[in-house]
């Protein structure tokens, strides 16, 4: 008997609480809770860190600019560990978070993809949507698509589709090396370079095939020599953090003249390394944006973030995923991430460079500007340098979204 | 061929011997002490994040000298209100104590410095190539490590085997109580040579942490190798160290320089039959080059199953 009561109370309760936030959310404005998912402890907690400051950076822009969204971003440390990342997703959901995104890995992405599907599933009207920003495995939006997966960043075959575009017309370009890590991503990256360059600079000679072993290597002197003794006159690399430095600081140490065309050689620590490695100009990074790209607008916001973040613009992607976000829930006039979703599965935005931006609905992966930038000398008084070292990033090239467009194997389950 | 050859040795030589300087303090807690010293490479993160302070304020010649004094201090102070209670009850509590350290070192060092690599650099003194071969540069730098390694290796073999120091050091190790006897400090013995050996260790830091990345993370990067040259070359063997050092130096190098395969040896013998899918074909397929730096693993899994003693040691692992 007084279980009952008990429970009835509880009920009761419930049930006034569920009334009283029901009624000022009508006047209220819109809530969106963003659960950020990567590595803020151990090896990656540099570019998680990193990450979370642009969200957050974004989050405190949109909220000033619209009175009636109110985004809020948490974060929850995965330790870059795909099981870890599905207990913090669990808890992130529990909190009431209905966005996640996650970047770094693409093991924990595709983790997170399969948890979100069958979740979403069993779940019906709790749906939750997952942006990816930098997890770049060309299968996550291939073989593994999925509706409720949206990847804001170019993935590696499109990333190499055009820096083959860039060596196409340089023809000084003649013996290629690539040195990459041993797992997925740099798999990816050496079998794209070796596809894409054989169709689209057949004369130009592959002279080296290297994968390393991920973050284990202290010493690429011995790497190096075997670049020297190939007669490579540019190494491809999709390295990063260690890797990417020690690379380039053996280079410079051995007086390798080849230029690097690196995914990720503007990532942290790449600028310091380049430096102290003395390759003026001979560093080269594609992505969707550096820090000097002719446009007013990318400037002000790169300027505004190293102001309040104390560190400069990494991810300029992450700005134009919460401007999507954003736009999309405003779109929708709803937080509900099935309604985000529709919105946002062919939306076109600007990116914060001022050009066209697009998401395919077929396999939800957007296609942007993509930039070939190269690390040298600037004078500082004009244009911004990076990590205090007194060189920046200045343009050698740029693919427009439009061009950058490579099909998709992708078959998508859409929810009726 | 020559060219590669010679390249790849002095490649492997400097690896080799920047390995030994690494490796050095630890011999000295882990193989003439016998203290499984977890922490060892915390130490050494230690001491290249010490080395960038004073650097910035008094210049690297000075943080070389400084840098290893504190952190040896620190380091015997961690033996004598820490180590010293978990010592006598054996090698597991040491081994967990010294475990939990280096993650409040870890966690110390992120506070304090933040999680980004600092921009360390080589003193200006030595940021010039030394000599050029086959138009590889080699840097003055490099050649310093070197030359460190060669005087701490010396100086410490003629410590240990030459003076009283050392032979009360090693009789410490296998008789104490038959040393405190004799009328020596047995527990100071420990603790001075436990601050040396973390000294070593910064000492290793402050030099290699402009030539490698200088971040929080670069301890645990860096632990398990040590471990591998101490127990290949042999516990409580110096000149043991410092031949494994070398060896995995050389040996890492040349594997990486060799891209030869199952694959690529049947082939150049006409054996054509090969396995097309799943593990075997990987392994038919994989280059010594790929697995060049687990080679190092899998000597020390070699060595301990077929000669536990190491390969100039005179105590089992």
């Amino acid at each position: 008997m007084r279980q009952t009561f008990a429970r009835r109370t509880v009920v009761g309760l419930v049930a006034l609480a569920a009334l009283a936030g029901a009624v000022p959310a009508l006047a209220a404005p819109m809530n969106l809770k963003v659960a950020f998912i990567d590595p803020l402890s151990g090896g990656g907690a540099s570019t998680g860190e990193s990450g979370l400051k642009t969200f957050q950076f974004m989050a405190d822009t949109l909220n000033a600019k619209n009175s009636d969204l109110k985004i809020e971003v948490t974060g929850y440390d995965n330790k870059l560990n795909p099981q870890e990342s599905l207990v913090q997703l669990q808890k992130a959901i529990d909190a009431g978070a209905r966005v996640i995104v996650q970047g770094n890995g693409s093991s924990v992405a595709a983790a997170i993809i399969d948890f979100v599907g069958k979740y979403n599933d069993r779940n019906p009207g709790k749906e939750v949507i997952y942006l990816n920003y930098a997890a770049v495995d060309p299968a996550l939006t291939n073989a593994k698509c999925n509706y409720w997966h949206f990847r804001f960043d170019a993935n590696s075959d499109i990333k190499m589709a055009a820096l083959t575009n860039f060596i196409k017309d340089r023809p000084e370009v003649k013996k290629i090396y690539l040195i990459n890590q041993d797992y997925s991503h740099g798999q990816a990256v050496r079998s794209a370079a070796r596809a894409m360059l054989k169709q689209k600079r057949p004369d130009i000679q592959i002279v080296g095939d290297e994968v390393a072993p991920l973050q284990k290597v202290n010493d690429f002197s011995p790497y190096i020599a075997k670049i020297k003794a190939s007669g490579a006159d540019s190494v491809i690399t999709g390295n990063w953090a260690q890797d990417m430095s020690l690379l380039l600081k053996a280079a410079g140490d051995a007086g390798l003249q080849a230029n690097f065309y690196t995914y990720y050689g503007g990532g942290t620590g790449g600028p310091t390394a380049i430096k102290q490695a003395n390759l003026p100009d001979k560093v080269f990074q594609i992505a969707e944006g550096y820090a000097n790209v002719p446009s007013k607008e990318g400037h002000d916001i790169e300027v505004a973030f190293r102001a309040k973040a104390g560190q400069e613009l990494t991810y300029p992607r992450v700005i134009n995923l919460m401007n999507i976000l954003a736009k999309a829930t405003l779109q929708a006039k709803s937080t509900d991430p099935k309604a985000i979703a529709k919105a946002m599965e062919s939306i076109h935005n600007d990116t914060m460079y001022g050009k066209d931006s697009f998401m395919r609905p077929d396999d939800h992966q957007l296609f942007q500007t993509i930039y070939i930038s190269r690390f040298g000398p600037v004078d500082t008084g004009k244009v911004l340098d990076s990590e205090n070292t007194g060189w920046g990033w200045t343009g050698a090239g740029e693919v427009s979204a439009q061009d950058s467009v490579i099909p998709t194997t992708c078959r998508m389950d859409r929810p009726s | 061929m020559l060219e590669l050859v010679l390249v790849s040795t002095l490649n492997g030589v400097l690896y080799g011997m920047l390995l030994f300087l690494m490796a050095s303090g630890l011999t000295l807690i882990f193989s003439m002490m016998g203290v499984l010293n977890f922490a060892h490479a915390s130490f050494y993160m230690l001491g290249a994040f010490f080395g960038y302070q004073i650097s910035r304020f008094t210049g690297f010649w000075i943080a070389l000298v400084v840098a290893p004094v504190v952190v040896g201090g620190l380091g015997a102070l961690v033996e004598r209100y820490g180590l010293r209670h978990v010592h006598r009850h054996g090698h597991v509590p040491e081994l967990l104590f010294t475990f939990g350290l280096a993650y409040v070192i870890e966690e110390v060092v992120q506070m304090v410095w933040g999680k980004l690599p600092v921009d360390y650099r080589v003193p200006a003194a030595l940021d010039f190539p030394a000599f050029t071969i086959f138009a590889t540069n080699y840097p003055a730098y490099k050649l310093f490590m070197l030359g460190v390694s060669v005087v701490i290796f010396l100086c410490l073999l003629l410590a240990l085997t030459r003076t009283r120091v050392g032979l009360i050091i090693q009789a410490a190790l296998t008789h104490p109580n038959m040393v405190a006897m004799l009328g020596h400090d047995v527990p100071k013995v420990f603790m001075l040579v436990f601050g040396i050996g973390t000294g070593l260790a910064a000492v290793a830091g402050v030099i290699a942490g402009p030539a490698l990345v200088t971040q929080a993370n670069m301890a645990g990067l860096l632990g398990p190798i040590l471990f591998v040259v101490v127990v290949v070359g042999g516990l409580g063997s110096l000149t043991g160290a410092f031949v494994a050092s070398l060896l995995i130096g050389l040996v890492q190098t040349f594997a990486i320089s060799l891209d030869v395969s199952v694959a690529s040896v049947a082939e150049s013998l006409g054996i054509t039959a090969a396995p097309t899918e799943g593990v075997l074909r990987d392994l038919w397929t994989v280059t010594i080059a790929q697995v060049g730096p687990i080679i190092p693993y899998l000597l020390l899994v070699l060595v301990l199953i077929a000669r536990p003693t190491g390969l100039l040691g005179n105590r089992e692992a």
